[in-house]
């Protein structure tokens, strides 16, 4: 067997969901091979080589990848396993991020197989274990596609190595641009704290924040942390916070060694994103909010009182 | 003469957002005998996208659709209330796997030639999030996901996307696939007048083996379980408890 991973990155670096890919790819078993599909990532490329268990990076350096299109590089990844034939690729795997889900599943599609969502745990080569229903259940999936095409929730992973690897980087040459689809910008949040999806420690903020305003006192208080900051739909919606910032169903899902949940009332959608949190704490004045259910530490308090007390103890 | 400026619009039956699923006895599946069923969020989205592009000129009319049991005629009844002009039922009792719903689509979308496909960026039932995508594999069309904004400039659609990061534009050749994240629109409610409106509304119903799709099963599901329990947890009396648990008995500050 061999295993098609597709990397995770901005053509500068590799994203860490790569490393909880390949740890997936690891424990299906057999060669993993990583793609990379990108312009000008020649940095990403030989990072990719050095990840533990890797054993070929497949470079596919052109224009039409720079952005990573999913029109331009699906048919890239579905020629790459054609040409590869019945002894090639038994999996392709991607990392459940925007740009995983986006490119993975018109992958699946032009090699008319189906593709299985976001799996937190490989039980054999064919089955895997996913969440559904906001995490209300957790489905046993058996594949008998020809070629399983998988995205792979990274918190369901620990991560492989960064380095150790020394895995050869072959330059693919064909460039596919479909001509139908084409990137006009792009306004990415800057941010000096951790990234959401990878931080050890998450603060999030919800409605009981009031304002936009006032989740300076989480930054302080991550900042003191090393924590990233997350929020809930309510905090994105009322415009506190942009987008990027959500934890939930629909926004990021994360799974730290700490989540503190601040004026989060801890709605099904919202637990969906945290809940295999390995420690959870709730500030909420509300005694009755649900949050308080999941959380090993609940604190029934004003959040203007107790963050700034928080941050000065910590 | 302007051109005609058709939006298809794919939608679902599914649970209704607010009801919490159990897991069947046997472990054999969710129970969903008995529980409420609505219009899926995100599709209602998809829905009140395609009726604003409407009320803007930028579509002529709004087609909606739905592939599953003669069940989701109702989905459909609520989107035509809240603007859609005809809808399409095309009707199976199998099992729907993405692929196979895409493959229907697909060959409505070869029928009606829209130029413009709006689907939900995913069910909050099975949550596979591949439908939309898979579509516009199988027609050949560009795709925007998770769109917080779509926008008609020069014969092409421009829309904005939530990424990781933050947000991206993309334009795309007509005809194209998008699906609606959540901060897209606000969905409307359907007026009384609208829902007695609705259903006089045309519904067709085509049965999904007339459409010459070539569908197959691809995976099996073999059990569900309810998520592992988490242990109760403690109530704090003040921040510096907190603080001494999180430093001594949990150890993660």
């Amino acid at each position: 067997m061999t295993i098609l991973v597709i990397a995770e990155h901005d053509n500068k670096a590799l994203a860490p969901a790569t490393l909880n890919t390949v740890a997936a790819a690891a424990k299906i078993g057999g060669d993993v091979h990583v793609l990379v599909a990108g312009q000008g990532a020649s940095a990403v490329a030989e990072a990719a080589a050095k990840i533990a268990g890797v054993a070929k990076v497949l470079s596919a350096d052109n224009a039409a990848y720079a952005h990573q299109l999913p029109e331009n590089v699906a048919p890239l990844v579905a020629a790459l396993v054609q040409e590869a034939g019945d002894k090639g690729y038994s999996h392709i795997l991607a990392a459940a991020t925007s740009n995983g889900k986006n490119i993975l599943p018109r992958v699946a599609a032009a090699l008319d197989v189906d593709q299985i969502s976001e799996i937190i745990s490989v039980e054999s080569a064919d089955t895997f274990k996913r969440p559904i229903y906001a995490g209300n259940a957790i489905a046993t999936v058996q594949s008998t596609a020809a070629i399983k095409v998988i995205t792979v929730r990274a918190t369901g992973f620990d991560p492989v190595a960064a380095e150790g690897g020394s895995a050869a980087v072959e330059a693919v040459g064909a460039a596919h641009d479909a001509g139908i689809s084409s990137f006009v910008n792009e306004e990415l949040a800057k941010s000096d704290r951790p990234e959401l999806t990878a931080a050890k420690i998450v603060v999030s903020g919800g409605r009981g924040m009031q304002n936009g305003d006032n989740f300076k006192h989480l930054y302080a208080l991550a900042d003191k942390l090393g924590a990233a900051v997350g929020a809930s739909r309510a905090a994105v919606d009322a415009g506190f916070v942009p987008n990027d910032m959500q934890v939930g169903q629909t926004g990021k899902i994360v799974a730290p060694q700490l989540y503190i949940a601040v004026g989060i009332s801890g709605a099904i959608q919202h637990l969906a994103g945290m809940k295999d949190s390995k420690v959870i704490v709730a500030i909420n004045k509300d005694e009755e909010a649900p949050i308080f259910q999941v959380a090993d530490y609940g604190l029934v308090a004003d959040l203007f009182e107790a963050i700034p007390e928080l941050e000065k103890l910590v | 003469m302007r051109r005609t400026m058709k939006v298809l619009v794919a939608v679902k039956r599914a649970i209704d957002p607010n009801v919490k699923v159990r897991v069947k006895a046997d472990g054999s599946d969710v129970e969903l005998n008995g529980v409420k069923m609505a219009l899926n969020p995100f599709c209602e989205i998809a829905v009140e996208e395609a009726i604003r592009l409407k009320e803007k000129g930028l579509a002529s009319e709004v087609v909606v659709v739905s592939v599953g049991t003669s069940a989701a005629q109702e989905q459909l009844r609520t989107a035509l209330a809240l603007g859609a002009d005809r809808a399409l039922l095309v009707e199976t009792s199998a099992m729907l796997e993405p692929l196979n719903v895409a493959k229907y689509l697909s060959k409505v979308i070869d029928q009606e030639k829209p130029r413009l496909i709006l689907f939900g960026k995913q069910a909050i039932d099975q949550e596979n999030n591949q439908v939309g995508q898979m579509v516009a594999q199988l027609i050949g069309s560009g795709q925007a996901t998770y769109a917080s904004a779509v926008n008609q400039v020069d014969g092409q659609w421009v829309v904005e996307r939530e990424v990781d990061g933050g947000s991206q534009v993309v334009a795309l050749a007509m005809p194209a696939v998008v699906t609606c994240d959540l901060r897209l629109n606000q969905p409307r409610y359907a007026s009384l007048p609208n829902i007695m409106k609705a259903k006089k509304k045309p519904l067709e119903i085509i049965a999904a083996d007339t459409l010459g799709a070539s569908v197959k099963e691809h995976a099996r599901l073999l059990g569900v379980v309810p998520p592992a329990v988490r242990k109760a947890g403690i109530t704090v009396g003040s921040v510096a408890e907190l603080v001494d648990k999180l430093k001594n008995v949990a150890g993660v500050i």
